[in-house]
């Protein structure tokens, strides 16, 4: 049982994408032109990166000409640790950022464990997509009814008073779980983004195990179910996740709309407090908030580097757990719990979702009834028109950055296979790059770069910022099917006479449609839920759904947040509906395509 | 090209020659036949100067940027440029931001890369701290108020703070919108009775914990509370027209932290959280959360109820001894890329057919800057003939406006509120 172990530690084999290795003199002409591709990639994606920290991190040392900033100085670094709540905003960043990632990863591991291949396991998948295209700031705002003073939840409790005769909660309570000093809601908010993530993840890198023998080889061995998991198969899943994991890590301890708006505010975690600093109107408070960004960094650096010791730990530590020779019991222990960990989630989902879809069609919704009293279509009819443009953008911007990754992740992996490319760790680690650097730490260095370059403020430049978020999710979820397709169907085409580029359109293509638009649909909802990004390129020149509703969060009439938050989560569900149906229409007479 | 880092070398050196290159293009030149630059006054449409600048501004896109969290304020803004659309042929284009700070930032990053022309923002919805800080870093310019003819009917002299934005004089860099002024807003079904002053507000408090909130500081109206608890409870409101670095800060503040450290427990949700922005206290009162709220328009309450937001049993009123005001302004960066549509827009915002659209509270509801008695009978009349709304005050109950404290004032407050609740 050694051999799962030195698997924990010898990182990821078969997900690894990214065809960065040279090629060999015999294979360059194989690849033609397609070899550009990657390198292009590369550039347009890890370039904006790298120059972005760059940019961030000069004036965090005191340069920044047009502020009167030439000499470098580690004054910004001073301030920056003088400031008040310095201390508590990084505590609230670390830990609503590890504690939601470690309660997502337990969720869709126990999940997994307790009812991989079961009837409820399909129903858990099919839950996937919706809860994967519901963007961040939607269900943010949701979960703000259901947890708010006056929301839902009390409304309920006041109604079950009612019922039993006792007067609860005639008026609304003076504490809620939301903004709270200690994150929960925050954590809350990030569990139900993050745990469909990992599940999704750990069902692909389910697919690169063979868990069905493994895990028949263990149960004859004698071991329970849990234990032939634990012992067998999770050692082998764990570095197929591991990349993932660091991903959501990352984004939650350095995420902006969410905090924004479930966050406590006094003060509010570091990525926020970043933000206020750039937006100060005090133009010096820049150095500061440059210097924070990198410290925001460190913070991510750190925090991956601590959970990459904590793995080596638990390997360590459970070596004689795993060779003992303990056969275990059942798995019904994590059974229970975990489906209703996941009834949990969706439910809230579900629930956040309805609550605004109510509140964009109430008249008067006034506590404590638990539906509105009146309903009136007035905020859609302004919405539509207050919102065309911005849900225009959206699209174009979802649009065309998922066109160009797809473009890109298509060019890759055919190069890949022309070439005979071996795809290797490093190379994922570069295409997870812009998931890993938290955003806010290479944003404002982009915006100085796009304003040199002028193109602040243009729709390209929207599409580029979007672009690389996008591509890595896109890459990701194409990598696996394209690799896997069988490469007897392109020889046995090749045999028949057909040129390599018919063979790529005309059996590759449509073999793959569904993944690709699958990866497409995917795409969309990550373009869609991009705030900071949108923020900082779009130079206010172009609104989203998502910078719409997060600015209207705080303030604005409850029904057009209720409109706006619905049209945004309307975008992603048409974008996996249209996934799911173009090949059923495209191949009904097609019964192995279908 | 073999290796990744290459790549990126090959970029960052690319980046650099752009870099070298916006640098080194020679700045815009001021030409000295410009009309907006122009230095003499215009008091009337028909100046050929005015036609002049007329004529530059057809066909351009005036790219209008201010906060953008009410819808009424939006529609207004729509109307407004449809308007302009139709009568001078400039194309205005709505930028919302959540935080007009944004926009500061945003001037400042084009100055960082030595954009002088061409910028991205053509005319900024600011006033008080924000102006003061574009003001002090050169980011507006030159003068352009003097050349708008509508200029001549704003109630200069009754509301000073059309030229002076929170003690700091305007200069010509920007020309007043429309005005402010805090009245406090209840709903008489569930209050009627409300605390008539700053003290009295604390002691309402204690027999009523958690039913008031102000937003958290540096929000807009979170500061205002502040300074309009300083002005009462502070032994001598005069200092505060003085910059806050000049006097004894400490000491003129103390009375209100004291008043605060009593306070805030007594706050929504026991302090430990904040209202985020004004309008959500509007939000906070309808759902019962709160008793008490604020607001910076007088006639927002109005609004609220005919829009269903508020029950109509709410009103409004001005604490004893009256409460703060103050006026917001437009302005034009140095690098507006279409100045002249900017100056066009900003005279259409200035005449009495905007103005009096705006004091409509079934559009927007914001106080007028004009003064009555500047302008022709015919506006005047329908100025007055405007029916105001239930919850809004007549402009005597709202009675004189309290001078803002100089503009240094609310840093120093907020950093010393942040130090010691936000923390």
């Amino acid at each position: 049982m050694a051999a799962p172990l030195r698997r924990l530690n010898a990182g990821p084999g078969r997900l690894a994408a990214r065809p960065a290795v040279r090629p060999s003199p015999s294979t360059d002409r194989r690849g033609g032109w397609l070899s550009v591709v990657p390198i292009g990639t590369l550039a347009i994606f890890l370039g904006p990166v790298v120059l972005g920290l760059i940019g961030t991190a000069v004036p965090a040392f005191g340069v920044l000409p047009a502020l009167g900033g030439t000499e470098p100085t580690l004054e910004p670094w001073r301030t920056l640790l003088d400031a008040p709540g310095l201390g508590r905003s990084v505590a609230l960043s670390v830990g609503t950022g590890v504690v939601s990632t470690v309660l997502a990863l337990a969720l869709a591991l126990a999940v997994v464990i307790g009812w991989h291949g079961t009837r409820p396991f399909r129903w858990v998948q099919h839950t996937l997509a919706p809860l994967l295209a519901l963007p961040h700031a939607a269900l943010a705002l949701g979960l703000t009814f259901l947890l708010a003073a006056s929301g839902w939840g009390v409304r309920l409790l006041h109604g079950f008073g009612d019922l039993a005769g006792m007067e609860l909660f005639a008026r609304p309570p003076l504490f809620a779980p939301l903004q709270d000093p200690y994150g929960i809601a925050l954590t809350l908010g990030l569990v139900l983004k993050e745990a469909p993530f990992l599940l999704l993840m750990t069902l692909a890198a389910l697919g690169q195990i063979d868990v069905r023998r493994n895990l028949a080889a263990a149960r004859a061995l004698g071991y329970g179910p849990l234990a032939a998991w634990l012992k067998v198969v999770v050692p082998q899943l764990y570095p197929q996740i591991r990349l993932p994991i660091y991903a959501v890590l990352a984004f939650a301890v350095s995420v902006v709309d969410v905090a924004l708006i479930l966050g406590p505010s006094t003060p509010p975690p570091l990525a926020v407090q970043v933000l206020r600093w750039f937006n100060d109107p005090d133009l010096s408070m820049r150095f500061v908030a440059s210097a924070g960004a990198c410290l925001q960094l460190c913070l991510v650096i750190g925090l991956i580097g601590a959970w990459r010791l904590g793995e080596l730990a638990v390997a360590r530590g459970c070596r004689r757990l795993l060779t003992n020779g303990r056969r275990g019991r059942t798995a019904r222990s994590i059974r229970v719990p975990a489906m209703g960990g996941w009834a949990l989630v969706a439910g809230l989902c579900a629930l956040a979702t309805l609550a605004m879809i109510l509140k964009s069609v109430a008249g008067r919704w006034r506590f404590p009834d638990l539906l509105p009293t009146a309903f009136t279509l007035d905020a859609w009819a302004r919405g539509l028109t207050v919102l065309a443009e911005p849900l225009a953008v959206t699209v174009v911007a979802a649009l065309a950055a998922t066109v160009v990754a797809l473009a890109l992740t298509v060019g890759c992996l055919e190069y890949e296979r022309r070439a005979g490319i071996k795809p290797t760790t490093r190379a994922l680690w570069l295409l997870y790059t812009p998931l890993l650097v938290p955003q806010i730490a290479f944003l404002f260095g982009i915006q100085v770069l796009l304003v040199i370059l002028r193109l602040d403020g243009t729709l390209f430049a929207l599409i580029w910022s979007h672009l690389l978020f996008v591509l890595p999710y896109v890459f990701l979820s194409l990598a696996d099917p394209w690799r896997s397709l069988d490469p007897r169907y392109e020889r046995t085409a090749r045999c028949l006479g057909v040129a390599p580029a018919a063979v790529f359109w005309r059996v590759k293509l449509p073999m793959l449609l569904r993944p690709l638009l699958f990866a497409a649909a995917i795409g969309v909802a990550v373009s869609v839920a991009q705030y900071l990004p949108t923020l900082f390129a779009g130079a206010g020149r172009y609104a989203t759904l998502t910078t719409e509703a997060v600015g209207q969060a705080s303030g604005a009439d409850r029904r057009t947040i209720g409109v706006t938050a619905v049209a945004q989560m309307v975008v992603p569900i048409v974008a996996f509906t249209l996934a799911l149906a173009i090949p059923a229409i495209l191949f009904r007479h097609r019964k192995g395509l279908r | 090209m073999r290796s990744p880092l290459r790549a990126v070398a090959l970029l960052l050196a690319a980046l650099a020659i752009g870099f070298s290159s916006v640098l080194s293009s020679p700045t815009g030149q001021a030409q000295a036949d410009d009309p907006t630059r122009a230095a003499e006054p215009i008091t009337s449409h028909d100046d050929p100067r005015w036609q002049a600048i007329l004529a530059e501004a057809r066909g351009q896109t005036v790219f209008f940027n201010g906060w953008g969290g009410a819808d009424r304020i939006n529609d207004y803004v729509a109307w407004a440029a449809d308007r302009a659309e139709d009568l001078y042929g400039i194309r205005v284009e709505h930028v919302r931001v959540g935080d007009v700070a944004e926009i500061v930032s945003r001037v400042l990053a084009e100055r960082t890369a030595g954009r002088t022309e061409g910028g991205s923002v053509d005319l900024a919805w600011i006033n008080g701290e924000n102006f003061a800080a574009m003001k002090e870093n050169g980011l507006l310019g030159p003068p352009f108020v003097h050349l708008l003819p509508n200029f001549r009917f704003v109630d200069t002299e009754a509301r000073p703070t059309t030229v002076i934005d929170f003690g700091v004089p305007t200069d010509g860099l920007e020309s007043p919108w429309g005005m402010a002024q805090l009245v406090f807003v209840h709903d008489t079904a569930v209050l009627p009775d409300p605390p008539r002053s700053i003290p009295a507000l604390l002691n309402w408090a204690r027999d009523n914990p958690g039913r008031f909130a102000y937003p958290q500081p540096p929000d807009f109206h979170g500061t205002t509370f502040l300074k309009q608890a300083l002005i009462t409870l502070t032994a001598d409101p005069e200092l505060l027209q003085q910059p806050a670095d000049q006097v004894d800060f400490d000491a003129v503040t103390a009375p209100l932290w004291t008043y605060l450290d009593q306070l805030n427990p007594l706050l929504w949700r026991g302090g430990s959280a904040f209202a985020q922005s004004g309008p959500q206290l509007i939000g906070l009162l309808d759902d019962g959360e709160i008793d008490l709220a604020f607001n910076f328009n007088p006639s927002e309450a109005s609004a609220a109820i005919a829009n269903g937001q508020l029950p109509d049993t709410v009103r409004t009123y001005v604490l004893d001894g009256g409460t703060i005001g103050n006026t917001h302004f437009v302005a034009v960066p140095f690098n507006a890329n279409a100045r002249a549509g900017a100056i066009v827009f900003a005279d259409f915002l200035l005449s009495p057919e905007a103005q009096l659209r705006k004091v409509d509270p079934q559009i927007w509801g914001d106080p007028t800057v004009l003064a009555m008695d500047r302008l022709p009978e015919a506006w005047r009349v329908r100025f007055e003939e405007m029916p105001l709304g239930v919850a809004t005050l007549p402009p005597d109950a709202l009675g004189t406006p309290l001078l803002e404290p100089h503009p240094s004032w609310m840093p120093a407050l907020e950093a010393e509120w942040q130090r010691r609740y936000g923390a």
